[in-house]
């Protein structure tokens, strides 16, 4: 029952987005967990490539400071002067750039979104705008960055012998406060996304599968292997519904032979077949055509089978 | 589920179908396999759009595109309701949603929207929060007169007010002189530029803060704003007990006027959404958070900018420009500049119904 548990979960993140057209065009919000990981993935590769840029800078400042002329010193403080600034600059632009050009591009996502298949769009199908993504990059620093500064040099005063006090507790506050925002709204929005009007959703990358129906026994009826035919009567095809049948499709895409034997055989043992062996696969590519054939002939009908319970 | 325009899928059955269709025993799979190759020739061209702009695209694929995108959706909702092959299925609500977010993705680039802002879309913005302007600039004024007089009647705030390492001299009973030579020029621009770029990153750090705590219905912006104004108060009292309060305001108003009005539009823009989420109107508070919330990023764009032009004018002119009409000329030009742009400048705007516009060119 944990994958019907599941399917739950992951409907009560589907949302209909309309088009202008009038299409609807189906969104799953993404998960908290995921929105997590992508965070984390590019708080890494920002401090990484902070850290890249800072040893490049060191290197090239000792390159000068080896090779320039030692004697005047106006001349190396302005030089140095000058690395502090372009630091800054940097730190700067990267920061708030490494967001708010990537979010902007036409993935709207980051590398880390990217890595977890997530991406930035408006809520309630608008256009995403330049102005939202300012808006919720804007305040992912009073979010999460602030606070953690906020907590880390609290925890580092108090190591050191100072007394804290209610900072401690105030740090905590503010950063679970803001935290704990995405649980505590059904479309996982943080305060970021609600001051932009946007929310953060999955964006799949299927591949089209090979249609099922025209290969092995599912085309022509009868298996390559033995030549047996396998026909299935009226009440052997209504036992399994919807569920069971895209099971069956997942298994028959993916699934490895003695798994494959197993299944057979649970389908036979249910439809009162004998089970035999060494023709597992085309057994269930007709079970899977035929039942497949059937349950969309009813639905052209308006009967529905959800799974094997209804 | 809207209903699928019939018309346009049957009247392409008649082009390239692959061979293979009479192959397929199910209805849905032969629906399928008609239709796919329009659906790959539009992942193709959504692909080669996510990878990298619109330049590697041809004339012909792009203007295919809304046809393509209309058909895999209206697709979509067929298949829905004939097909049980969950991979298709699922390969075109990928694919929907995908080719939705090429179709109706952001239209500008980042230059051609920084020309619109800096040329109209900024001062347009700030004009539209006229109101939190007001609310802010009183709540400034306040904290200003509060700092001020709370020092003026026991000294010990000054101490409260200014944290110690700010004040680098300057505290209550310091000799005139002491206080006169803070207020001095520096005789070389070494380590002003860093010090400039110091300066603008605390600046842009305390305004982006102050637009932030907006969220929290503005009131810790506003506080913001008393406590930064209450400390400006207490140093232009202690500088104004030592009679030099003539001095103080020239070497503040250099870079103050740009700074000050920054921080000014930086609590501004945060009350906005503190108070457009208080007092939705007839929205419901998403939505006018969501509103606010977009005005309010375009003006902090702008106070970034500002910070930086703040940041220059606090390391270069204010410690080189000696003379108290030099730098009341300068601070004065800023004032005006910004009050002109701000409230003065009103172009017209570049483009106008963004949405509706693009919605019918694909329709």
């Amino acid at each position: 029952m944990s994958e019907a548990k599941a399917n739950d979960h992951t409907d009560k993140r589907k949302r209909e987005l309309v088009t202008p057209e009038g299409i609807a065009v189906p969104v799953t919000i993404a998960s908290r967990g995921s929105r997590l990981g992508a965070l984390v993935l590019d708080f890494i590769i920002l401090v990484v490539a902070l850290n890249v840029i800072e040893i490049i800078i060191a290197l090239v400042t000792r390159g000068t400071l080896v090779d320039g002329p030692v004697g005047e010193e106006a001349a190396i403080s302005g030089a140095t002067e000058f690395l502090v600034v372009v630091r800054l600059i940097i730190a700067f632009v990267v920061w708030y750039g490494y967001f708010l050009v990537q979010e902007l591009g036409p993935r709207g996502a980051t590398l880390g979104k990217r890595a977890v298949g997530i991406r930035v769009a408006a809520r309630g199908g608008g256009r995403l705008t330049p102005e939202a993504i300012i808006a919720r990059n804007l305040l992912r620093d009073i979010e999460i960055f602030y606070p953690l500064i906020f907590l880390f040099g609290t925890l580092i005063f108090s190591a050191l012998g100072w007394d804290p006090g209610n900072y401690y507790w105030a740090a905590l506050l503010w950063f679970f406060v803001f935290l704990g925002f995405p649980f505590f709204n059904k479309d996982a929005m943080r305060a970021g996304d609600v001051i932009a009007g946007t929310w953060v959703v999955e964006a799949p990358r299927t591949k089209l599968a090979d249609a099922l129906s025209t290969q092995g026994a599912a085309a022509k009826g009868s298996s390559e292997v033995t030549g047996a035919r396998y026909e299935f009567g009226e009440e052997e095809l209504s036992i399994y519904g919807e569920h069971e049948l895209q099971t069956l499709e997942r298994m028959l895409r993916e699934a490895q032979p003695d798994t494959l034997a197993a299944v057979h055989e649970t389908i036979c043992r249910k439809i009162g077949w004998d089970p035999g062996a060494g023709d597992e696969r085309a057994f269930l590519e007709a079970f899977y055509a035929q039942l497949r054939a059937k349950l969309e002939g009813d639905m052209r009908f308006g009967v529905r089978k959800a799974d094997k319970f209804s | 589920m809207k209903a699928p325009s019939l018309g346009s899928w049957f009247g392409r059955s008649g082009l390239s179908t692959p061979t293979d269709i009479e192959s397929a025993s199910l209805r849905s799979d032969r629906f399928r396999l008609k239709r796919e190759g329009d659906w790959q020739r539009l992942e193709g061209i959504v692909k080669r759009m996510e990878g990298g702009g619109l330049r590697k695209i041809s004339d012909e694929d792009l203007l295919a595109l809304p046809t393509l995108y209309r058909t895999a959706a209206s697709s979509l909702s067929v298949a829905r309701e004939t097909s049980l092959d969950a991979a298709t299925l699922s390969y075109l609500e990928s694919l929907v949603q995908r080719a939705w977010f090429q179709v109706y993705g952001p239209r500008k680039g980042f230059f051609a929207w920084m020309r619109e802002f800096l040329f109209g879309g900024w001062s347009r913005a700030v004009r539209e929060i006229w109101l939190d302007i007001c609310i802010a600039l009183f709540v400034m004024v306040a904290g200003a007169v509060v700092g001020w007089l709370l020092v003026a009647q026991d000294e010990e705030w000054f101490y409260r007010l200014v944290p110690s390492g700010m004040a680098q001299g300057r505290v209550p009973g310091a000799s005139r002189e002491t206080l006169m030579e803070t207020l001095a020029v520096e005789e070389s621009t070494g380590g002003l530029s860093a010090f400039a770029a110091s300066l603008f990153a605390n600046n842009a750090g305390v305004c982006i803060l102050a637009f932030a705590l907006g969220f929290a219905f503005g009131v810790p912006s506003m506080l913001l704003l008393i406590y930064n104004m209450a400390m400006l108060g207490a140093l232009v009292w202690l500088f104004a007990d030592a009679g030099l309060g003539v001095e103080i305001a020239a070497w503040l108003s250099v870079h103050g006027t740009t700074e000050l009005f920054g921080i000014l539009l930086a609590g501004a823009a945060g009350l906005h959404i503190g108070r457009n989420m208080a007092f939705p109107a007839d929205r419901s508070v998403l939505d006018a958070a969501a509103i606010s919330g977009r005005r309010s990023a375009v003006v902090m764009v702008g106070v970034v900018i500002m910070m930086i032009v703040a940041g220059l004018l606090e390391a270069f002119p204010r410690q080189l420009v000696e003379g108290t009409t030099g730098r009341f000329a300068i601070g004065g030009t800023f004032l005006v500049f910004w009050l002109t742009y701000f409230f003065l400048y009103i172009p017209k705007p570049i483009e106008t119904a963004d949405d509706d516009g693009h919605a019918e060119q694909t329709a």
